[in-house]
């Protein structure tokens, strides 16, 4: 920089930065791959010069200096281009020349990255690691007079109920009567959560599908995947593998033209219909397509022009509360597919989900609650958002259920429970932790990117770029030149090997505690932590 | 792991007969209490079948207690069988005031009430007296209902049985069931003892039930008074079986659908599908985890057999018309009825209810996979 250069506030170091790349001269080859894999163009080639001093022994001779060019990477700092950390640069060097390496304190691209006046809006998660379903242990093994179940030989019957279950005395009169009895279905306690059409690439939105299909045909797993708000692609609507997917409807009402229009060619009934009310990771945000991934397909499916953001508002504009909800829209929808398949609304974690669970008590109609809790991931939400706002899941669940068992609706009004589900990679216990807490099921979305699909992101603010279209893997991006990276038939596989391991993982944690039969929904006797005021709040035991 | 017979015989039986059994079935560190459940009585009690008995363990104190609640609501005594407790006290057996076996009279105004609502008032007593004793510690009560007697307590049950002089003529009853050893999962309770009973129906179990926390909580919120206590993780196997049969109006037949339904698979092919695949699906909560062996007895005096379904525990029910008895162990079996014809025994295996009707005619097998016999 000259000496009368200014300095503006926003011009950042290197250091500046929440990634710092580290690039080796010796090893670099200078291939350039680093350079164009970077989905945020981080690096550009650095043209550096280099003085040598040459000494020279005789002093009759002047010392001379000389200057050399050597080209490298240079990493570049302005906030639209900060390395995210993805490590793309690293994953294709052939020499392992270059590694992003994170900074040593708290960035200043936080401050800077909210230009124009938009705050920053990032993709992905909270950025929280740990929480109190890590510590959460199953303590009850049985080795008394019940011994502990074989979990690599005996049956499990691993199925939860989606779908209003009427109290035995009434479903018995129903039966008998020829009343109607609400749909429920049987499925496997663990679902995938709401991603849409329009977050995840196509490869990776048909890799989730086939998986799905082929752990249900060939494997026998009744897994279910729900579609997110944006729709669902002509041809699944009308296909036999509809029956794996649960619709969602969103504030935005996107993508249902379509549905609407394909139920008379519709072959087989959706799994279940979602209503989304609200999302953990930025309650009360409304979801956001943001206009990078409009391209023509998800236009097309979603009934809107490219290139244009979708917010969704952060309520179903039509409705005034989530009771006249209960009221009308989950009844609508029961109609339009003639009361044969169940719908249920799925709010944010909040300390008034007891309320909204109160109201759907109430309600026959209303097929089950999901909650999805603060550690929830999104395709697009304000940093503080994600950050700062929500409710944890594990006492969100818990109060609910007890609320049903002084109902005595237990059994009637599943829960089912997301957000922040295997964050730390302990999918399995995290999810039996839940069911024990009272969750019928949970869902889980983020899990999946990152186990079937190799999302980089993680619980330290890595990547978190799904939002605007650039996914490092192809993962979360409407554009050819990057989904191209992802293959379909691979994640496929992966999901497969995703709930094949979650289902022995959780086999070892059930089985000790000589459940087969049934899910240990509610048995909260089996749990214990290491914390005294958590055990209180979640009335299980407090070991130490 | 707990000891179970049961017997029904034509004729009434001494309770030392099935107490024996136990003895002989006893091994390792067994014996920490027993439990004895009579009904349809001989002796004393043969003429007096529709009065209800109260039998449980008092302090002298809870007996006064006990004296003005029952004269304060109208109940009279009419007959009662004292139980002399000798000075010598056996090993591991505490010292009671008294036991307490006492047949009442109805007061007046319960004549016009049907038997329903006069099953509901003897349950809400008991319940009552059982709430007075834990607040005091001074009254134990077991059961209140018409022809029934229950005697628990903890010790070696042959020692008890001779301490307690159990094999008198008294006590005789043509179904007896017993049980050996005190729970041992959650706290020594003597009402943590089996056989359990509530309205009628009585059942013993021995094994675990690692479903007990999520049932009890279902069942304290069916909103009926019976279904309290807890005391035990096999005791929800009573209330289950009480509300298989008196809420939901099912049949015996429909009491294994209940704790341990078919697979999907097999429910698919069954005659009465449709409503099998609803019932699993509406006391999803009331299915238990074995292992288990469930020995019970109807309101009708029938008594029957019912394992978990994969982690079973032994259980065999044998004999000639006129006598059948139940055992948790063959060997048992064999030290009450040596000459019964062995091959005709049956040992239920996970999809079986075995069932002695009320005429002790036969051993009658009902298969989850056979239609359910169902009420119009």
């Amino acid at each position: 920089m000259s000496s009368n250069g200014s300095i503006g506030p926003s011009q950042l170091s290197i250091k500046d930065l929440p990634w710092q790349i580290v690039w080796d001269k010796e090893k670099c080859a200078l291939c350039g791959k680093c350079t164009a894999v970077c989905p945020v163009r981080a690096l550009e080639l650095g043209v550096f010069q280099k003085r040598a001093i040459t000494p020279v022994i005789d002093i009759r001779q002047a010392s001379a200096s000389s200057f050399s060019v050597y080209y490298g990477i240079r990493q570049k700092t302005a906030p639209e281009n900060a390395c995210i950390g993805c490590g793309m640069c690293s994953l294709v060097c052939p020499n392992d020349a270059i590694l992003p390496v994170r900074g040593d304190e708290a960035d200043k691209l936080v401050f800077h990255i909210n230009q124009g006046g938009a705050p920053r809006r990032r993709g992905g998660r909270r950025n929280a690691p740990g929480g109190i379903l890590d510590r959460i242990k199953f303590i009850r093994i049985s080795m008394l007079t019940d011994p502990a179940l074989d979990a690599g030989r005996h049956e499990f019957e691993f199925r939860t109920l989606l779908g209003r279950v009427l109290t035995p005395e009434e479903n018995l009169r129903h039966l008998k009567e020829n009343g109607w009895i609400p749909p429920v279905r049987e499925i496997y306690p663990l679902i995938i959560g709401g991603m849409s059409f329009g977050a995840l690439s196509p490869p990776m939105w048909e890799g989730l599908q086939m998986g799905v299909a082929y752990l249900n045909e060939e494997m026998h797993m009744p897994v279910r995947m729900c579609t997110g708000e944006g729709g669902c692609p002509p041809r699944l609507l009308r296909s036999r593998f509809l029956q794996y997917v649960i619709l969602q409807i969103a504030s935005g009402y996107f993508g249902w033209d379509e549905i609407i229009h394909a139920i008379p060619e519709m072959k087989v009934d959706p799994c279940a219909v979602e209503i989304k009310y609200g999302q953990g990771a930025k309650p009360g945000d409304g979801g956001l397509l943001m206009w990078n991934k409009v391209n023509k397909l998800i236009a097309a499916i979603r009934g809107v022009p490219e290139g244009v953001n979708l917010p969704s508002p952060p309520t179903h504009q039509t409705k005034y509360s989530i009771e006249e909800a209960v009221a009308k829209m989950i009844q609508s929808m029961y109609m339009a597919w003639g009361f044969r398949v169940p719908v249920y609304p799925k709010i944010s974690a909040t300390s008034t989900t007891l309320a909204v669970l109160n109201n759907l008590t109430r309600n026959t109609y209303a097929a089950g609650l999901a909650i999805d809790g603060e550690d929830g991931g999104t395709g697009a939400a304000y940093n503080v958002s994600l950050n700062t706002m929500g409710h944890p899941i594990a006492s969100n669940i818990r109060d609910c259920y007890q609320n049903l068992v002084r109902l005595g609706m237990q059994n009637e009004l599943p829960l089912f429970a997301g957000g922040g589900v295997g964050k730390s990679g302990n999918l399995a216990a995290n999810a039996a932790a839940l069911i024990m807490l009272g969750a019928s099921g949970v869902q889980t979305g983020k899990y999946i990117m990152q186990a079937a699909a190799g999302c980089l992101g993680s619980e330290s603010d890595r990547c978190n770029i799904c939002n605007v279209g650039l996914c490092p893997k192809g993962i979360t991006s409407q554009d050819p030149r990057l989904y191209r990276r992802l293959d379909a038939e691979q994640v496929a596989q992966r999901v497969v090997d995703v709930f094949v391991s979650f289902d022995t993982e959780f086999k070892k944690i059930i089985a000790p505690l000589g459940r087969s039969t049934s899910l240990p929904i509610g048995m909260s006797d089996a749990l214990g932590i290491d914390d005294q005021a958590a055990a209180e709040r979640l009335q299980i035991k407090y070991v130490v | 792991m707990c000891r179970l017979f049961a017997i029904t015989s034509e004729t009434p039986l001494s309770p030392i007969v099935a107490l024996e059994a136990l003895d002989v079935m006893r091994e390792g560190h067994d014996g920490s209490g027993v439990g004895l459940f009579l009904r349809d009585l001989g002796g004393p009690f043969e003429k007096i079948k529709n009065s209800p008995v109260l039998s449980g363990i008092f302090t002298a104190d809870g007996l006064r207690r006990l004296d003005h609640f029952m004269m304060d609501i109208g109940f009279l005594t009419k007959h009662k069988i004292s139980i002399k407790i000798p000075k010598a006290q056996p090993q591991g057996i505490p010292r009671r005031d008294v036991y307490l076996i006492r047949a009442y009279e109805y007061p007046d105004e319960w004549d016009k009430l049907t038997w329903e609502e006069t099953q509901n008032r003897l349950t809400r007593i008991r319940l009552q007296l059982v709430e007075m004793g834990s607040e005091k510690e001074d009254m134990v009560v077991f059961s209140f209902w018409p022809d029934v007697i229950m005697i628990k307590e903890i010790g070696d049950p042959l020692t008890v049985a001779r301490y307690l002089d159990l094999d008198r003529e008294e006590l005789h009853a043509r179904v007896i069931m017993a049980q050996g050893r005190q729970n041992t999962n959650y706290a020594i309770n003597l009402y943590a003892c089996h056989p359990f009973f509530l309205h009628g129906y009585a059942t013993m179990t021995n094994g675990e039930n690692t479903a007990f926390v999520p049932i009890k909580e279902y069942l304290m919120s069916r909103g009926f008074d019976g279904y309290s206590g807890f005391y035990s993780d096999s005791e929800v196997f009573t209330h289950i079986l009480h509300y298989t049969m008196e809420r939901l109006g099912l049949g015996i037949d429909a009491y294994k659908h209940i704790i341990t339904p078919l697979q999907d698979e097999d429910i698919a092919r069954h005659p009465s599908a449709a409503l099998l695949k609803q019932l699993k699906q509406t006391c999803r909560r009331l299915i238990i985890d074995g292992p288990n062996c469930t020995i019970g007895c109807l309101p009708d005096h029938s008594l029957f057999m019912a394992q978990d379904r994969k982690k079973l525990r032994p259980g065999v029910v044998g004999g000639y018309p006129g006598r059948y008895a139940f055992s948790s162990e063959i060997c048992g079996l064999d030290a009450v009825l040596p000459y019964r014809d062995k091959s005709r025994d049956i040992q239920p295996m996970h999809l079986d209810t075995a069932l002695v009707g009320p005429d002790r005619k036969e051993i009658q097998l009902c298969r989850q996979t056979e239609a359910l016999d169902l009420p119009n």
